[in-house]
């Protein structure tokens, strides 16, 4: 999947280095360097996401993100900010934004995060009650998993780690994303809290299966697909 | 603005001013009362006096005539300090008597009358009497008075006690004054200094505490209770930035160090791969600790108030123990919680969270792996978890059954970068008790560690009430 990207960021290095990182991954970047032209520039074309900076010369990007609520434009936008604790999160979210990260962050990072982004809008809110990836089978309303027909047992957290990594399969998600929707805490889990917990769901999903399904990527965090890459 | 005019625009002068007025309104009343009640007494007195005179003198017209009157009369006048007497016949000649007075004073009236005389001996100086007249068989009319020269005299007396009275009391008014003015400017003066100086830079300046407990003395606590916080968080601030400067140096020189052997080696593709990803790694750990300070800084700043709300902390407890037990498990440490159903409480829940998973990440840690050699281990080594209130606190404690910290190092873990002998060799910043003791201040509670014997127990105490007292207990 190609995006559309529109990076509002005033430090010209950082912008650089955002549009050729995103054009390396496949996609297409613009950049507008204040407030105002990201704001026409927001307004007028027709991005998948947009990556706004919080603060920005002639208009800051909580207003611009604001402004764009108000004129009814819903492009997802994910703030950059070296604002990076819980309440300015709170602020920004609040604000209209549609996902928070603090600078200094991975590329993978927001990468992974953008591509969640524009896959929603491009999907829709409406969810799926069933997901599927290659002969695993997770069924929202039952609460069940089947791997190749046969019923996984799981425990409730795993249950919604594997129902985040299935919503988002083919896409890399991330050890924070994972703690941010699955457990709903925003801190840095320092330690490799997440990845014991994905190893225990690996235990169950894949083990004694010839194809394992949950990869990990390195660098980056983890993606539940058909096949290794 | 001129020392007069600062101050004529002091409270303490005005009011003063105002306590002046009533004071000399006063004491104006007073005397007049006095000087009033004085005169009437003295008037009471010498009609008295008079009467008994003019009842003696009728009683001997009655007996020996006019003849032995006008002796009589003329005989008292005669003696030093007399009364006044003057008899006059029908057409209004004088027979007997001391004054001159005008004819019609001798008229009939009831009762006492103060009039304006001259004596018929001396010059004719007008004097005041109190006088009284009496019809005498025969149309005569007799006139007996006493001179109230004294009267005046008192009255006199009274004006200049008046008169002294109101100077001495405009003089003690205004030095008062000027001595309270004085005292308040002074003090106030002082406070100045001191915010002068602590705005200069100077953060130890304080004010002095006169120990009067007066309104100004409880400001001046007040204020210094301010300016102690001030210099607290100052002293936390360089302390913070000393220790960036001192325990980051190292990660910053081993990520230069890292990119420079990088470029000096040899020029093949995989090294520096290699160096590049042990670059990110270095800055990773650098951008954790960053983070890790802002936050402390934030909390101790106490500015992250609006991040609070209404929480279930048995949820929190019970989502952190769920987090970390797998790598506990991992680490062969069995987590034991004991959390009742629910334990509302305010604050933030994101910080209160990750206090409590640092304290746990801290736990696993330093607790004894199965088989790990650390000595003989009898009671499984578990890790109790547990939340219950006490009181108007709630407890979060976390106890392992690890080495524990020796009692004269626990208040210093605290601090942030500490890290004890043993613990360099594993992995972390140490800065997981500082800032969960940080968010323990932010909530108005405190982080205590305790001997589990052994191991460590750390107490996170919060106060059920928000915005409770700060108190300091434990």
């Amino acid at each position: 999947m190609r995006m559309k990207i529109l990076i509002v960021e005033d430090d010209p290095k950082a912008a650089a280095y955002l549009v050729k990182a995103f054009a390396e991954s496949g996609h297409l970047a613009d950049h507008a360097a204040d407030g105002l032209d990201g704001y026409a520039m927001a307004e007028s074309g027709d991005y998948d996401v947009l990556v706004v900076d919080r603060m920005l010369p002639k208009l800051d990007g909580l207003s611009l993100i604001h402004g764009l609520r108000e004129q009814r434009i819903e492009t997802p936008v994910l703030i950059l900010s070296a604002l990076g604790q819980v309440d300015d999160r709170v602020k920004g979210l609040r604000a209209g934004g549609d996902d928070y990260l603090a600078k200094p962050y991975a590329f993978s990072e927001l990468l992974a995060r953008i591509e969640v982004l524009a896959r929603r809008r491009r999907t829709g809110p409406a969810e799926e009650t069933r997901y599927r990836v290659a002969d695993l089978e997770l069924d929202r309303l039952a609460r069940t998993v089947l791997r190749a027909s046969k019923p996984i047992d799981l425990q409730p957290r795993e249950f919604r780690l594997l129902e985040y990594l299935m919503k988002h399969a083919g896409q890399v998600v991330t050890r924070t994303m994972l703690l941010e929707n699955v457990w709903d805490y925003h801190f840095d889990p320092q330690t490799n809290v997440i990845d014991v917990h994905l190893s225990r769901l690996r235990g169950k999903i894949d083990k004694g299966f010839d194809r394992p399904l949950i990869h990990t990527v390195r660098g980056a965090g983890y993606v539940i697909r058909d096949g290794a890459r | 603005m001129t020392a007069l005019g600062k101050l004529l625009r002091t409270t303490a002068f005005k009011l003063t001013a105002a306590y002046l007025v009533i004071f000399v309104l006063f004491a104006g009343f007073l005397l007049g009362y006095v000087a009033w009640n004085a005169r009437n007494l003295l008037f009471a007195q010498v009609d008295s006096t008079i009467e008994a005179e003019a009842r003696g003198l009728a009683d001997a017209a009655s007996q020996g005539g006019i003849r032995r009157l006008v002796g009589l009369i003329e005989r008292r006048t005669r003696q030093p300090g007399s009364s006044l007497y003057l008899l006059v016949t029908p057409a209004g000649e004088t027979v007997a008597g001391n004054i001159a007075i005008p004819a019609d004073s001798l008229e009939l009236f009831a009762g006492a009358r103060q009039i304006t005389y001259a004596h018929t001996d001396d010059d004719a100086r007008p004097h005041q009497a109190l006088v009284r007249v009496f019809a005498l068989p025969g149309g005569f009319r007799l006139l007996v008075g006493r001179d109230i020269g004294e009267a005046e005299r008192l009255r006199g007396v009274i004006r200049r006690a008046f008169g002294w009275a109101l100077s001495l009391v405009v003089v003690m008014a205004l030095l008062a004054g000027w001595f309270v003015t004085r005292r308040v400017l002074g003090r106030i003066e002082a406070m100045s200094v001191t915010a002068r100086s602590v705005m200069d830079g100077d953060l130890s300046g304080r004010i002095a505490v006169t120990g009067t407990n007066d309104e100004l003395d409880r400001l001046a606590e007040n204020l210094n209770a301010m300016l102690a916080r001030i210099e607290l968080l100052m002293a936390g601030l360089k302390e913070v930035s000393d220790n960036i400067a001192h325990d980051l140096k190292t990660p910053l020189t081993r990520l230069r160090n890292g990119a420079e052997a990088a470029l000096r080696g040899p020029h093949d593709a995989a090294g520096y791969r290699r160096a590049l990803e042990g670059t990110i790694e270095e800055a990773d750990g650098l951008i954790r600790v960053f983070n890790a300070l802002l936050m402390i800084a934030r909390a101790e700043a106490g500015s992250s108030h609006d991040g609070m709300a209404d929480f279930d902390l048995s949820e929190v407890v019970r989502d952190m123990v769920e987090l970390y037990e797998p790598v506990a498990e991992e680490a062969g440490v069995p987590l034991r919680l004991e959390v009742p159903a629910t334990l509302p409480l305010h604050g933030s829940r994101e910080l209160i969270g990750q206090a409590l998973a640092n304290l746990v990440d801290n736990a696993i840690k330093h607790a004894p792996r199965v088989g790990d050699g650390d000595g003989p281990v009898t009671n499984a080594p578990d890790l109790l978890v547990k939340a219950a209130i006490h009181g108007d606190r709630v407890e979060i404690v976390v106890a392992d059954r690890g080495p524990g910290i020796p009692e004269a190092d626990r208040g210093r873990v605290l601090d942030r970068f500490v890290r004890l002998e043993g613990a360099r060799s594993r992995p972390g910043f140490g800065l997981g008790l500082s800032l969960a003791a940080a968010v323990a201040r932010l909530h108005g509670g405190t982080l205590r560690l305790e001997d589990n014997a052994p191991g460590l127990r750390a107490i996170l105490a919060l106060p059920v009430r928000p915005g409770g007292p700060h108190d300091g207990a434990g």
